[in-house]
């Protein structure tokens, strides 16, 4: 039987410390849905979905009241429309923009090429049309990758898409450049993440599967203010207890929502995911560690043992693992990283180290509006250049505010949330992106 | 069996448990466990029940429940056992 004390101890993990799933994600495969003539495709990709993922939204709300946990977002990721496109992409986009609204999903992903090592005409297609695409839907996110361990890095990919980042900015400049929140660049994508905005349903996939993302950075912060001044083993101790009580309700609700839809189970993502509400920040567990503000000398060791710990406890309480599986670190969704960057703790060198250590990258981070496309591609390009080296997920979501400089605060709303404009480092890198072409794989062997 | 946890907590008053076990009774949901305190003149009590025997839909339940909530005036909570058991038993 289970004892009072543990049913409150869950209880106020909910009420008080912000627990919840962060997402339901439902991959669907849409490659069936290709067809030349780009309308018929649209169709096609609206009706499946519209089919599919029917019950999505209805059932994530009657797990919620079941068992009491708020599952905050129900989400679908679809096959890259680059695989399907076979010819212009943009009525795609608007259909899958109208399949998410009638759906009931606050975000789709899935409006992504994937050219690590080149481009097909395609995925040329479908990057020219991002800026357009996503200044005039509401809910689709988009991906590129460019990047991988194996294939090395598409320098022409980076440096076509610093290009777009800017004019997606540009395009949707009235609401802060809003665009570039749901735009990722990557290096080693994952197939099934269930996270926005870099979620898509790789081809490896099933027809389709149930993805869950779990989140709870103020239960482990909750939990180390239990074990202050102790040392790092029972911090680490500490952290993998809670993440196993956390990832086993993500496999609960991960298993009754695939039960209860008919679709496969796919992973539970083992994630720590922020969001701008008090007591829901993954910075201030580094703070609660010791650290005085987050980006303080320690951050990156601190930053290390929460990422493993979680995922050492997340392992055993579910089946399968995976997605991006990490501590995220979204500046403008953590109100500890919002007020570390307001405060000059927090450089962007300072986050690049940290992604080296942890999942994903960075991440939604506004940079100057007059911050130019080759140096964005140099941002891009270092930290694809992290993931392949570390053989890791990394990724870049920055947005360059239009109109706005270092120490200027942007506002994106919601769950995006709001932040300071970081400064970039002001020497330019554009010979170097303009050489383009490939750089190599790394070496497998003498690892030092 | 589907089991759930029905928690009740408010400004003590005379009756609670009475009324709330009559309407399970009504529903023909067996209580399985009672625990119950007073904390701070706050009423507490959490009970597992087996909600098999009411034959109806979860939110239907809850909705039966929620004229006791607005009788009583207390803050009442029914959620699935799963979630303590995923949570606490390996």
């Amino acid at each position: 039987m289970i004892e009072t004390g543990e049913i409150l101890q869950t209880m106020h993990m909910i009420q008080e410390e912000n627990f919840d799933i962060r997402t339901i994600t439902l991959g669907i495969n849409l490659l069936d849905c290709s067809h030349p003539d780009a309308d018929i495709c649209a169709q096609r990709v609206y009706d499946k979905i519209c089919q599919v993922a029917k019950d999505l939204v209805k059932t994530g709300e009657m797990l919620e009241e079941e068992l009491g946990i708020p599952i905050v977002n129900k989400r679908i990721s679809v096959t890259p429309v680059s695989l399907i496109a076979q010819a212009d992409p943009r009525p795609i986009a608007q259909a899958l923009d109208r399949a998410a609204k009638e759906m009931g999903v606050n975000f789709l992903g899935g409006y992504s090429a994937l050219m690590q090592k080149g481009a097909t005409r395609s995925d040329e297609r479908l990057l020219d049309s991002i800026p357009e695409v996503l200044a005039t839907t509401e809910r689709l996110c988009s991906s590129v990758n460019v990047g991988s361990t194996r294939t090395g890095l598409n320098m022409d990919a980076v440096k076509r898409m610093g290009e777009i980042i800017l004019e997606t900015a540009e395009k949707t400049k009235a609401q802060d450049g809003l665009g570039c929140a749901k735009l990722v660049v990557f290096c080693n994508a994952v197939e099934d993440n269930p996270f926005m905005a870099g979620a898509f349903c790789g081809v490896g996939e099933p027809e389709c599967a149930i993805n869950v993302g779990v989140s709870g950075p103020g239960v482990v912060k909750r939990a180390l203010e239990q074990v202050k001044g102790q040392p790092f083993d029972i911090v680490a101790e500490t952290i993998k207890r809670t993440a196993f009580k956390i990832t086993r309700v993500g496999q609960l609700v991960a298993r009754e929502a695939s039960q209860r839809l008919g679709i496969p189970f796919g992973i539970v993502d083992l994630s720590l995911a922020p969001t701008p509400a008090r007591g829901d920040s993954v910075a201030h567990i580094l703070t609660e560690m010791g650290l005085e503000s987050a980006g303080a000398p320690g951050t990156t060791a601190a930053l290390a043992l929460l990422n493993d710990a979680v995922k050492k406890g997340g392992v055993m309480a579910s089946n399968h693992v995976g997605g991006l599986s990490g501590a995220f670190i979204p500046v403008s969704e953590d109100i500890g990283m919002i007020e570390a960057a307001g405060r000059g703790s927090l450089s962007l060198e300072k986050l690049e180290a940290m992604t080296c250590v942890c999942s994903v990258g960075l991440d939604m981070i506004a940079i100057p509006g007059d911050t130019s496309a080759a140096t964005i591609s140099g941002i891009i390009a270092d930290e694809a250049a992290i993931g392949m080296v570390n053989q890791k997920t990394t990724a870049v979501r920055v947005i360059p505010a239009p109109g706005k400089k270092a120490g200027d605060m942007v506002e994106f709303g919601g769950l995006l949330g709001f932040a300071p404009v970081i400064q970039v480092n002001p020497f330019a890198c554009d010979d170097f992106i303009a050489r383009g072409g490939r750089i190599p794989a790394p070496l497998h062997s003498l690892r030092n | 069996m589907t089991k759930a946890l029905i928690s009740v907590t408010g400004l003590d008053t005379t009756g609670i448990i009475a009324r709330v076990a009559t309407k399970l009774s009504d529903l023909n949901i067996n209580i399985l466990d009672i625990t119950q305190t007073i904390l701070d003149g706050y009423f507490t009590m959490m009970m597992v029940v087996d909600l098999d025997g009411a034959h109806m839909e979860f939110s239907a339940i809850d909705r039966e429940l929620q004229s006791v909530r607005d009788e009583l005036n207390m803050t009442i909570h029914m959620q699935r056992m799963d979630i303590f058991d995923a949570m606490h038993r390996i």
